[in-house]
Order: structure tokens, then sequence, then C-alpha cells
């Protein structure tokens, strides 16, 4: 709290000197706690919350099956809204919604080929078993995100326990982020997602249009103790834990195994490794 | 000293009412977009920036490009400038605001704009871009309304503006150079990262700044009795010309240093740009024609008889205008997106409304523009006669 505090009103002195003036400087003090109060909590856990110092992810690849895929992301965006501009829009509730543009979609996790998620690791022999695997992409979470740089507002923030997250009241659209991101692992709400969601999940927000969205490493679930969408149904092909701890279940995992990252030579530090 | 701009002929008011009229179709594109999100758009996952931030970043260098009639002027007391210095800070002021509302057009959320303002990041260079922006835009509005009413009262214009006048220079390079670093600094976009684009931002604003102010020098003589003088723009027109050489110049480095080290992330843009990627070559004709608009324009400035043709020298600014507009606005968006950090090559194309916001945004600009000119040369006409 301290060092927030401390943070802020640098920021606070720092802004009054630019001159913009006392008014809004205030305001900044005030709601910057307030909005990003949920680094309070990951310091102060409810009871049962997972906790971390650096969460990461590793995905098997070996474990990857066009169906676990399939399944995967279905939870994921099932359980957090996503719209699907595949699904048939009921006319009743939303009339006269215009046709989509499928290159405006929004996602979270997808499949990709390999050479398009390591673009930087394409290679004419590589093995044919990688060049027909279903790779999964979402957000790196990462150390250096560029995202969290670019934001104009602290929309996109990390969190202390490494997790990049968004707070979509506050987002203003400038997609400044989705420029920054090295993983196009971004969607931009270009229209009202509401329409394209089959069954909205009434514990998870839904977004309107004109803001950012991405993976939230489930942040919601771990906070209740509860595993990641993804990894539940991924059959063992993804797990979710503290990159730090030496007996987590991922770094067990990177003990025994070969793992690469997205595109290392950025710098950005990723958090999900992949087993080739 | 407003009253001024009440008082115009038919031709003013017929000009200004067409202007409104393109306004309001982009006010009413707008609404749409407004209403139903920038779906209304061309821009996609892929490419989630388009048309207005392309042409944001051009603006942005008209309105740098007014600080090379400041220079010379205050700096080097170069007299012949004298008569067009308060067309060049008119410029910057029409070319700005056009910029802020390109920005507030293109937000999703444009209603939580202030964002930016009420919880300042410091570590985004959008937070710096806004700061310079508004900064030089009120340097421009105050440094020329002070002068003009100085000139009008035939009296020096009051020793407080002289600072301001000279800190509007180093603001003019700011406002360009931290528009680059929005794009140059992001880690993922091979196109954008290198260390040249801010020079060749600069190069291509000074170019493209004054080429606009040579235009409107014909423009300004046709239609009012004020004259700013052959001479004057004899100059305006090399320093385009060194310009423009420039700015061709770092974009040779460009290709040089993307071609001979060979690096992938870096080629595929320009490859798709300039040759097309996968099949995929929208922009190829387009930059071609830029780059030789740049080249016919270069060999029409740098050759003596052809530069100082009277008939000549706008169909010359228009292509260059066409040439550096296409090169930063067009192919900055569509080379920095296109192929996407994952490798897919999704192409864009403004749509019809995308569009006719935009033209109705030049059309606002173009009222301001008229209007102040209208004050600049009445005034001046005044005084002399
Ligand atoms: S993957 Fe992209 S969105 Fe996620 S933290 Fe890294 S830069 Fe940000
Ligand atoms: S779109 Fe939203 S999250 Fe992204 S940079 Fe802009 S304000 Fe931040
Ligand atoms: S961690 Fe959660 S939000 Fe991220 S991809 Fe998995 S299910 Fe989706």
């Amino acid at each position: 709290m301290m060092k927030k505090s401390r943070r802020s009103f640098l920021k606070v002195a720092a802004v009054s000197a630019i001159g913009i003036g006392a008014a809004p400087a205030i305001s900044l003090s005030s709601s910057s706690t307030n909005s990003h109060g949920s680094s309070h909590a990951a310091k102060s856990p409810n009871k049962g919350a997972k906790t971390a110092k650096r969460w990461g992810m590793v995905i098997d690849t070996s474990k990857l099956t066009e169906e676990v895929v399939e399944h995967i992301v279905e939870a994921c965006h099932k359980a957090h809204n996503v719209p699907d501009f595949n699904h048939e829009v009921d006319e009743g509730k939303y009339p006269k919604t215009r046709p989509v543009n499928h290159k405006q979609e929004v996602k979270w996790i997808w499949e990709e080929h390999f050479h398009n998620a390591f673009p930087d690791k394409e290679d004419e022999f590589l093995a044919d078993k990688f060049k027909h695997l279903p790779f999964l992409v979402t957000c790196n979470h990462c150390i250096n995100a560029p995202c969290v740089k670019a934001c104009p507002t602290q929309a996109t923030f990390k969190r202390e326990d490494g997790i990049v997250l968004m707070d979509f009241h506050r987002c203003i659209g400038c997609r400044f982020c989705m420029a920054a991101c090295p993983f196009g692992a971004r969607s931009f709400n270009f229209r009202d997602p509401r329409p394209f969601i089959a069954e909205t999940n009434p514990d998870f927000p839904t977004r309107s249009k004109g803001v950012v969205e991405k993976c939230n490493l489930c942040a919601e679930r771990l906070a209740k103790g509860e595993q990641p969408y993804c990894v539940e149904v991924s059959k063992g092909a993804i797990v979710v834990g503290d990159l730090e701890d030496p007996e987590s279940e991922p770094r067990k995992l990177l003990d025994k195994n070969y793992a690469i990252r997205r595109k290392q030579a950025l710098g950005t530090e990723p958090s999900v490794y992949y087993i080739m | 000293m407003l009253e001024i701009a009440i008082k115009g002929s038919k031709k003013y008011w017929i000009w200004l009412a067409i202007l409104a009229v393109i306004m309001t179709a982009g006010v009413i594109a707008y609404i749409d977009q407004f209403l139903n999100g920038l779906m209304t758009t061309g821009m996609s996952r892929d490419v989630s920036w388009g048309f207005y931030i392309a042409n944001f970043t051009y603006l942005v260098g008209v309105a740098a490009g007014g600080v090379m009639v400041v220079i010379p002027f205050y700096l080097h007391d170069y007299e012949k400038f004298h008569r067009i210095t308060i067309l060049g800070e008119f410029l910057a002021v029409a070319a700005l605001v056009m910029c802020l509302l390109l920005i507030i057009v293109d937000l999703g959320q444009p209603i939580r704009a202030l964002n930016v303002m009420l919880y300042p990041s410091l570590k985004s260079i959008l937070f710096y871009d806004m700061l310079v922006l508004q900064g030089y835009l009120f340097l421009n509005i105050i440094i020329g309304w002070k002068v003009l009413e100085a000139e009008r009262n035939q009296v020096k214009p009051p020793a407080w503006t002289y600072p301001l006048i000279y800190l509007s220079i180093p603001f003019a390079i700011g406002i360009h150079t931290v528009t680059a670093y929005l794009y140059c600094g992001l880690p993922g976009r091979g196109f954008w990262l290198t260390a040249i684009l801010a020079p060749r931002f600069l190069a291509s604003a000074f170019a493209a700044g004054p080429a606009v102010l040579i235009l409107l020098c014909y423009v300004v003589k046709k239609f009012t009795k004020f004259d700013p003088g052959w001479e004057a723009m004899q100059t305006l027109s090399k320093i385009v010309c060194y310009a423009l050489i420039a700015n061709v110049f770092f974009f040779f480095c460009e290709i040089f240093v993307v071609y001979y080290s060979n690096i992938p992330g870096h080629i595929s843009h320009i490859d798709y740009l300039f040759f097309g990627l996968h099949g995929h070559n929208a922009m190829v004709p387009w930059m071609w024609t830029s780059l030789s608009l740049m080249f016919i324009g270069i060999t029409l400035l740098i050759v003596p008889w052809l530069r100082n043709n009277k008939f000549l020298l706008p169909f010359t600014c228009i292509m260059i205008i066409a040439g550096t507009w296409i090169d930063k606005s067009l192919g900055m968006i569509a080379g920095g997106f296109v192929p996407s950090p994952l490798h897919h090559v999704t192409e864009y194309a403004p749509t019809l409304k995308e569009g006719m916001i935009t033209l109705g945004i030049y059309a606002l600009g173009l009222i301001i523009l008229t209007v102040l000119y209208k004050l600049a040369t009445t005034v001046k006409e005044e005084v002399r006669g």
C-alpha cells in the first residue's frame, strides 16, 4: 500500500509539473488504487486462493490433438463470454444485426500452425509431425509486456504475480496495445459482442463495443483456488502454476523436458512455455 | 479581429458552404460509427489501425512542416518569409485540429478519451504525443494570433511572444519525433522497428508541409489581393526539394539495411509493399506510384528552369504531396501490419464510411484554414493598402 501510494504521488507530482493541473491529478491518486484493487487482492488472498510469485503456463505439444484443442478453445471462450461470429444471431432479441466481418473476430486462445506460432523458427526440414500439429497460442503474460508499456491509460496492467490484466471500463479503445503486442494476442471489440454469445456466463462480465480484451490467465478462477478452464479440459496438455517455485508442476515439467517460448529474441520474456 | 471572418464575398461563403456539406456527411457517417462501433471500418484484428491513424501521421507532418518558414524567418532573419510565416503557423493550427479529431474518431470509446489525462501512464508514448500535439497547437494559436494582431495595429508583437516562437521550433520537431516513436519502439513490428523512422518522418514532413504551403500561396494569390511573393515560394520549393531528397535517401538506407542483412522479419513487410506477399499485392501499384512521384518531384525541383516555371510548380507540389502521402500514410500502416505478427497476410482497405469521416475532418480543417487565412490576408491587405 505504502509503495503504491508513493508511486501515485510521484506520478501526480510529475503530471502537475508538466502542467495538466491539479484536478485530474487528484482523481488519479484516488481512483488508481480503486480500480487496481485486484492487485491488493493478490497480496491478501481469499482463503483457498491460488497464489504465485509468477504465474506461468506450460503446454505439452505432444498431447495436443485436434479434439483437445477444440475443447480448450471452446471452454475458454464460453466461460469468458467471448463472441463467436459464427453463432446465429437471435433476431428477436437483436433485430437488424449487421453481417459480420470475420477478420474482426475476438479470440483468447486459438489454434495456429507451428510456423505461425513460431515464425522465427520456420524450417524447411521441420519434422512433419510438428508441421501438422495444432499449436495453441494465447497471451504470454510477458514479464516485459510491451502492451502494458504502450497503454496510455493503464487499462492494461501487470499484477505483481505476473498476470497481465485489462480494465474493460477504463480502456479507451486506442488499440496501441494491439500494435505493441508481438504475439497477436489481443482482440478489439469492433462491435457489440453480445448478439454473438450463445449462452452468457453470468459470473464473468460481457464487454461493450470499443474495448480490447485477451486471455486473463483465468485470474477469476485462480482467486477461487480453481484451475484455469483450459487446463481443466486439456487432458494434461496444459499446466498452470508458479514458475518461481521449483516444486510447482510447470517447473517440474520444464526440468525434465526441452521447452521453447515464442519470439524470445524480442526480450518480452513470455510466461508460456511449449514442450516440444 | 474575428469580425473580418464574417465579412466575405459570395465565393467565400459558397466555398465554406460546400465544406460544411462535406463535413455534415462526415458527421452522419460518424454517428453510425459511434453507435455501431468500428465495425463500420475496414480495420481488423490483424490491421488494427487504418485510414484515421494513417492520415493522422501525415497531418502531424504537415503541421511540423510549418516550422520550415519559422526557422528561416525568426532564426535567420530571412525577410522574404515575413509574409508567409503566418500562413505556416495557421496551416499548423488547422492540421493539428484535424490530427486530434482523427485520433478521437479512431477511439473505440471516445467518451473516455480523457482517461489519457486522468490516468496518465508515463511509459506510454501516446501520452507524450497528446502533450506535444496540444502544446504545439496552443503555441501556434497564440503566436499566430498575437503576431497578426500586432501587424494590424502596426506595432511590434509583444516581447513575450518571442520565447514562445523559439519554443515552437523544438515542439515542431517534437511532435513528429514523438509520433514516429509511437511506431518505432514496438518490438514485434519489423517494418517500424528502425531508428531511421523519426528522421524519415521529419524529412517527408519538411517536404510535404512546405509543398502544401506553396499550393496555398497560389490559392491565396488567386483569391485575395495579398501576394505572398514569388521569391518566398521559390525558397520554399528549394526546401521541399532537399527535404524530399533526404526522405528518399533515408528510404534507401532502410532498403539497404533490410535487404543486405536479409532478416526475414524485416524483409517481409517491404516485400509485401513493393512486390506482394503470398499473392496479396494490393499495395504494390500504390508504392511504386509513390516512389515514382517522389523521383519526378525531385527532378522537377532540382532543375532550375523547371523549378522556376510558375505554371509547373503547383503540379510538382501536388505530385509530391500525393507521393509522400501514399508513402507515409498508406505505406506506413499497411507495411507495419502486414504480415501480422503471426505471419498471416490480412490486407486492409478503408470502407466508404471511413473515407467519409476522414473527408469530413479534412473539410473541417479546410474551414478552419479558410477562416484563418481570410483573417491573415485581410489584415495584410489592410496594412499595405
Ligand atoms: S502476449 Fe501480448 S498481450 Fe500478452 S502480455 Fe505479452 S505483449 Fe501483452
Ligand atoms: S486499447 Fe485500451 S488497453 Fe489497449 S492501449 Fe488503448 S486503452 Fe490501453
Ligand atoms: S488461462 Fe483462462 S483465459 Fe487464458 S486461455 Fe486458458 S482458459 Fe482462456
